[in-house]
């Protein structure tokens, strides 16, 4: 039944020998040694590993502010390694949506604004603007706090208007780094609900690095890194 | 977009309200400082070619003495027969005016007034560009017979009479009383802030008997013809005069001849150096400014490298981020440049009265200088845009 279901679903992201290597010589560090990956739509995935595994890092390449140092990263049927800084702001700006540990919300800025930001640079209508950030505000169940800066709200608020901002250009994948690290239990299990939910109803494909084995078990599939290599790569039984 | 990164850059400059107006105060005393020099110089100027008319055209002033005033009473005055030898042997002069003048007190009733009194003839108003406004010239019986009448301007007018009917009246002049017959149309200040208006004519013979009691002439006023080379005729008159006064070739001058041009030229020149070193002073002032503009840029990108790094992740262009960072130093220089407009602007209007000089409006370079703090702000705001927008995402994301 599953099986059916995943032939069924477009390969959304393929890794390829995926090799990434820090400095040169003597001091070279092999981040990732030959990853192979297929993520398809609709998926929840959950990254985990030890530090200096090499998840952040391939967590980069797929979210394309990196590129492989060999190997291929092919994304929705194009080859990213291939493609300058600007082309891959392209596809940052129409296909990904990131969330990160830190929040990293501008300040001073409000929810809404905040929201607003990745709509700018795709050059929506400041009115369409604001009704797509709503929606988006809704979608995370923050309505009522719209004019509200980053300093005015609490940890589990802020990652809620940064989910609400990588949504609200329905994009292809989440990447999601640590995004509970800076949470506690139960503001993080609120995150993984709703994630989950994202998901679920808007069919949203997750990439979600962590390090907690409770949080990567709301995730459809846990793929474990080890020395930058996949040590293994398992369908979750139970979706919590 | 652009919109919404000029609204950004606003808004990111009214964040640091203190810090902005403190970076940008080099520009505004830059563009304050040329504003005010360009529009006192254009004012001063065209005082100055005002006055060239109001004094007469190719006016020359002959007069004993060498150059400074210090050696005048050495030299031996001129007499009427140097001015008729200059009116007979110069050529292409189109008046020729002998003057004396000296101050004296106007009474008229209760009322008094320190003037200048100028014993002359006719020519004199021709060469001076004086018309009357009421009245009437000299007769010639009354220059032959050297007549108690008088022709006074409009400041001896005004002290004296009021809103009196000055024609026909007597005014006395020393000890002696005068009768007035023509009043001067007006002319007002000159470039040197003397009154010109504040003048009582006389005719040269009744000044040379009853006033000055000799028959010496203090200067002699020349008017070169329409279309003369005034350095010809000046050179004609320096050659005259000193066969007139016999002065060997190895001597100079006892006398000078000033042509009236020279002396413009002189005061727009000086007028024209100063401005130009103001305007150095001025673009040192635009240079250091924008190098405010360009640190506090770059402490800016530095400060805010989380922020690049989150809008390059979120899909921001390399050009984008540039062209945020370019639009806020522009904004901020030619916020600067307005100020400085609005400050310069005001500081000549303020001048206006003190310094006695015209308030002209240049809108050109109004234009000018609000163009030039903008481009200020795209020469130093380039280095530090280009820095933002080179950021690698996942570095300037780490940034704490």
């Amino acid at each position: 039944m599953i099986q059916s279901e995943q032939t069924d679903r477009q390969t959304l992201i393929k890794l390829q020998g995926v090799r990434k290597i820090y400095g040169t010589g003597q001091a070279a560090m092999e981040a990732l040694r030959g990853i192979d990956l297929h993520i398809e739509e609709g998926d929840f995935v959950a990254v985990m590993g030890p530090s200096g595994s090499g998840k952040s890092t391939c967590l980069n390449i797929l979210g394309c502010l990196d590129t492989p140092s060999y190997g291929d990263y092919i994304f929705k049927g194009i080859t990213v390694n291939g493609l300058d800084r600007n082309q891959r702001a392209h596809l940052r700006r129409n296909y990904l949506g990131f969330v990160f540990q830190g929040y990293n919300l501008l300040s001073r800025t409000s929810a809404l604004e905040n929201i607003e930001l990745p709509l700018i640079y795709r050059g929506v209508h400041i009115k369409e603007r604001q009704r797509l950030a709503i929606q988006a505000l809704d979608a995370v169940g923050l309505r009522g706090w719209e004019s509200h800066t980053p300093s005015e709200l609490s940890g589990g608020q802020q990652q809620r208007v940064a989910i609400a901002r990588a949504i609200v250009t329905k994009p292809a994948v989440l990447m999601a780094d640590e995004p509970t690290g800076n949470l506690d239990t139960v503001r993080g299990h609120e995150i993984m609900d709703l994630l989950v939910e994202l998901n679920k109803t808007q069919g949203i494909t997750i990439v979600m690095v962590t390090h907690e084995p409770d949080m990567a078990a709301y995730t459809k599939r846990t793929v474990h890194f080890l020395d930058g290599l996949i040590e293994s790569d398992k369908q979750n039984g139970k979706i919590k | 977009m652009l919109w919404d990164t000029f609204i950004l850059a606003f808004r990111e400059i009214r964040r640091h309200v203190l810090r902005s107006l403190l970076t940008v105060l080099g520009i505004v005393i830059g563009v304050a400082s040329v504003i005010t020099m360009v529009t006192l110089g254009n004012g001063a100027t065209v005082q100055v070619t005002e006055q060239i008319a109001s004094l007469g055209s190719n006016l020359m002033m002959v007069s004993p003495g060498k150059g400074g005033h210090g050696q005048r009473s050495i030299a031996p005055p001129f007499k009427l027969a140097d001015a008729e030898a200059i009116a007979r042997e110069i050529r292409s002069l189109a008046a020729v005016a002998p003057s004396s003048n000296q101050g004296v007190t106007a009474i008229f009733g209760n009322e008094n007034w320190a003037t200048t009194l100028t014993g002359s003839d006719n020519q004199y108003f021709n060469v001076r560009n004086w018309t009357i406004k009421t009245g009437r010239i000299f007769s010639n019986s009354e220059l032959r017979a050297g007549a108690a009448v008088c022709v006074i301007g409009e400041t001896v007018r005004e002290k004296l009479f009021g809103k009196q009917e000055a024609l026909g009246k007597r005014i006395r002049l020393g000890k002696l009383s005068f009768q007035v017959i023509g009043l001067l149309q007006s002319k007002g200040q000159s470039t040197m802030g003397m009154d010109q208006d504040d003048t009582v004519i006389i005719p040269l013979r009744a000044f040379q008997r009853r006033i000055s009691g000799n028959q010496d002439i203090g200067m002699i006023q020349v008017s070169a013809a329409e279309g003369a080379s005034t350095e010809k005729v000046q050179e004609d008159i320096e050659h005259l005069m000193r066969e007139r006064r016999h002065i060997s070739s190895s001597e100079d001058d006892d006398f000078n001849v000033r042509d009236l041009k020279e002396i413009v030229k002189m005061l727009t020149g000086t007028t024209q150096v100063l401005t130009a070193l103001l305007s150095a002073v001025a673009a040192v002032s635009l240079l250091v400014g924008g190098i405010g503009i360009m640190n506090i840029m770059l402490v800016s990108v530095t400060e805010r490298t989380r922020e690049i790094g989150i809008r390059l992740a979120i899909g921001a262009l390399e050009s984008e981020v540039l062209m945020q960072f370019l639009v806020e130093a522009v904004v901020l220089s030619s916020s600067g440049g307005l100020f400085g407009i609005i400050l310069g602007l005001s500081a000549c209007a303020g001048l206006k009265g003190v310094l006695q000089v015209p308030f002209i409006f240049n809108p050109g370079i109004v234009i000018l200088a609000f163009l030039f703090s903008a481009a200020v702000g795209v020469v130093f705001g380039y280095f530090p845009a280009r820095k933002a927008a080179g950021l690698d995402p996942i570095e300037a994301l780490r940034h704490e």
